[in-house]
């Protein structure tokens, strides 16, 4: 290979930028990078926080209650979300798992009022502070949307206008909000683009998404969103589209910026890895309902629903030694023509050691597993704690 | 041991492209892939990882001979097929299947299961015409499906029901060697595991050797005996399963492994320190001088720039262990240790 070393190279050459990108991001320990070149890895810690789904005791930022999202089609009623509860307080991540179809989308969808009116049923509650979302005309929610809550979208190739530069859809979503010139709203994009690791953010400023790559668009999403201070971020899958390393560095930055402004996070993702990592609670979701709902601890750890053993069966781990997974069997169900009972019942294997037919027939509640406690799960099946014990957590290793 | 089935040397794929530079124009090429070396046993499996643009789709697809390499050579049981026409090509091809990523866009949406499974009995004249159908209802059979449905075209079967159709297309040719190219990431957890077992099964029952192209590292650990790293273009770390997963000696091996989001931390001992890599993989149409991971790394010196280092067995290393570093040390607790 004959090309020079970065630093003597030409300004326009891709590499030596990504040699100033990192060590921009790395800052400040590596600023001088050449000079201490036997220097560390950078390291990122995560501590857990610990403690129950409502620490403070406060009312939470976000409360959803018993919200329904049902789309008319052609075929029938589509139940894509059916009595979901959950609440997220200031400073917590909530997680969001489920398969696709599972109504993980839809329901945030419906929590940042972005389904089609005329072809969507919204019914329960959505409070956001204290505020009453559901029902709310069109022009109100346009105030708190992108203002006190904000969505970060699984594909920043497609959620960022392409003829349109970075800067300008910065400006433009600071602008919405905020009745300032456009310098102002220029000085705040540029601290944003900094703010979430963009090196360079003055030359980045006046480019467009393509000249972006992935991980950079992403970022670019997150300082749109994050903007105008909101309290409320639902991030849906932010991290499907990037490779494992770029994630790394999307995760950390949520981390870290939810450590900085204390907002409240709905994390929408498949990857019970990334959920593991990222989330104070956890919302396991199975055909348009919560089946179990808990801190991470409890729901990863303790599980007490079959579906949720089954997801945990079924995944190779990076740190597990390699047996046979234990696929769940079967298909999701219709969400046109949900079966009586208990959703997961079909595809359970533990049906039969429930009396009678109770899975069949009756739809289990969302109760408390120890019979008190924010620890719930829907299902019939008795002495969950020691089925789990005995049988589920031998075979996970 | 058994006898090696394929045997990959240096192998590269230079693309090349036209960029408008100036006045004129410039030829540039993106080396996609720029000397890759393995060896693959018999009924063994071996993992390709890496992130997108690493080269080990093209790497795949070279040896399929869907692409024909720039340079290199793929020995298949002392043929080499690198170069072959198309015409001498076809035996191999019998040998060496495929199994594509997305199972909505590698079916021909117009043509009925049946036809897409017998396409390949037909063009290597394997199956009387009478019993096509037999053949085909069994092959159904063996990836799970059911036997009736010979007759639905794609769309009427759900994700993981298409990719087991395009492993049953697949096996219809009895192949030795199939290259896996990320086949289950395109399907929701419960479903990938369903697959992940059926492609395991085929291998026990049939054994049939696996390339198995991922860049989920859970899956990888699960599936492959040997696992090999890459990043951009080039192998920078191979050996056994364990000895990547538990003794990583390359940096980038390290920070892939710590960067992967992992379900044990929160039932296991979560590793205490993990490595974050900063800024993006360099375009590969002019990658850096030397070590080509040296912009990216904690460890890179001087040397990196200079002398791009060889993947060579180190001192420290077990048998079939190799790295292509200056500056390779093992490197443990990278992630959770099971409680």
């Amino acid at each position: 290979m004959s090309t020079p070393a970065p630093e003597d190279r030409a300004p326009q050459d891709r590499v030596p930028e990504d040699r100033k990108d990192s060590m921009a991001e790395s800052a400040p320990t590596s600023a001088d990078a050449t000079a201490d070149a036997k220097r560390g890895p950078s390291v990122a810690t995560r501590e857990r926080r610990q403690g129950s789904i409502n620490p403070s005791g406060e009312t939470p930022y976000l409360v959803v209650e018993d919200l329904a999202v049902k789309f008319p089609t052609a075929d029938g009623l589509v139940s894509a979300v059916n009595g979901l509860s959950y609440s997220v307080p200031l400073g917590r991540t909530l997680a969001i798992v489920g398969e696709s179809g599972s109504g993980k989308s839809v329901s945030s969808m419906a929590v940042m009022g972005l389904h089609d009116r005329k072809r969507t049923r919204i019914t329960g509650s959505i409070r956001l502070g204290g505020d009453e979302l559901v029902g709310l005309p069109e022009n109100e929610l346009m105030k708190i949307r992108g203002d006190a809550m904000s969505m970060v979208f699984q594909d920043p190739q497609s959620s960022l206008h392409p003829l349109y530069t970075i800067g300008n859809q910065l400006v433009e979503a600071y602008r919405v909000h905020h009745k300032v010139s456009k310098d102002v709203a220029k000085k705040r994009a540029l601290e944003m683009l900094d703010l979430v690791g963009i090196p360079n953010p003055p030359r980045r400023f006046s480019q467009y998404p393509h000249e972006f790559s992935g991980g950079m668009r992403q970022r670019a999403m997150i300082a749109m969103s994050l903007i105008n201070d909101p309290k409320l971020v639902i991030a849906d899958e932010p991290t499907t589209a990037l490779d494992v390393t770029v994630q790394a560095q999307i995760l950390d930055l949520l981390n870290n910026l939810q450590k900085e402004f204390g907002s409240a996070i709905v994390l929408i993702t498949h990857d019970l890895g990334v959920v593991a990592e990222m989330a104070d609670d956890v919302l396991v979701m199975y055909a348009g309902r919560c089946v179990e709902y808990g801190t991470a601890e409890d729901v990863l750890a303790n599980p007490r629903m079959p579906y949720t053993w089954g997801l945990l069966e079924s995944i190779p781990t990076v740190s597990a030694a390699s047996e046979r997974l234990r696929p769940i069997k079967g298909l999701p169900p219709s969400l046109l023509n949900l079966p009586d009972g208990c959703s997961f019942s079909a595809r359970c294997p533990y049906v039969e050691r429930v009396k009678g037919e109770l899975c069949t027939t009756q739809l289990p509640e969302l109760l408390p597993v120890d019979g008190a406690g924010a620890h719930t799960s829907r299902c019939h099946l008795h002495a969950k704690a020691s089925i789990y014990e005995a049988e589920v957590a031998p075979r996970l290793g | 041991m058994s006898e090696t089935l394929l045997q990959v040397r240096d192998l590269k794929m230079h693309f090349p492209i036209k960029e408008a530079a100036g006045l004129g124009r410039t030829k540039k090429v993106v080396q996609a892939v720029d000397g890759v070396s393995f060896e693959l046993k018999a009924g063994a499996s071996l993992g390709l990882v890496g992130e997108s643009g690493c080269g080990k789709s093209t790497t795949g697809r070279m040896i399929t001979r869907l692409l024909t390499p720039t340079a290199g050579e793929i020995v298949f049981k002392g043929t080499d097929i690198a170069q072959l026409k198309e015409r001498d090509l076809r035996p191999f091809r019998r040998q060496l299947q495929i199994v594509f990523q997305d199972p909505y866009s590698s079916l021909n949406p117009r043509q009925t299961v049946s036809n897409i499974i017998s396409t390949p009995l037909r063009v290597h004249n394997l199956v009387p015409k009478g019993k096509e159908l037999a053949r085909v209802q069994e092959l159904l059979e063996r990836v799970g499906l059911n036997p009736e449905h010979h007759n639905r075209y794609p769309n009427e079967f759900s994700g993981g029901q298409r990719q087991r159709i395009g492993i049953a297309r697949a096996l219809a040719v009895e192949p030795e060697v199939i290259i896996a190219d990320e086949p289950v990431s395109a399907l929701d957890v419960s479903i990938q595991a369903q697959v992940m077992n059926l492609l395991e099964d085929l291998r026990k029952d049939l054994g049939i050797a696996f390339v198995f192209i991922a860049h989920d590292l859970g899956v990888v650990r699960h599936f492959c005996d040997e696992v090999a790293v890459m990043y951009l273009g080039k192998i920078v770390e191979q050996g056994s399963r364990d000895q990547i997963y538990n003794a990583p000696q390359h940096p980038y091996t390290q920070a892939l492994l710590s960067a992967a989001p992992d379900l044990g931390t929160i039932r296991g001992v979560p590793p205490k320190e993990r490595i974050r890599l900063v800024g993006d993989v360099p375009s590969p149409i002019d990658p850096p001088s030397g070590c080509r991971f040296r912009t990216r790394c904690w460890k890179a010196e001087g040397i990196c720039a200079t002398q791009e280092p060889l993947l060579e067995i180190k001192p420290q290393s077990s048998t079939g262990h190799t790295a292509a570093c200056h500056f390779a040390e093992p490197k443990v607790d990278l992630i959770a240790e099971t409680a």
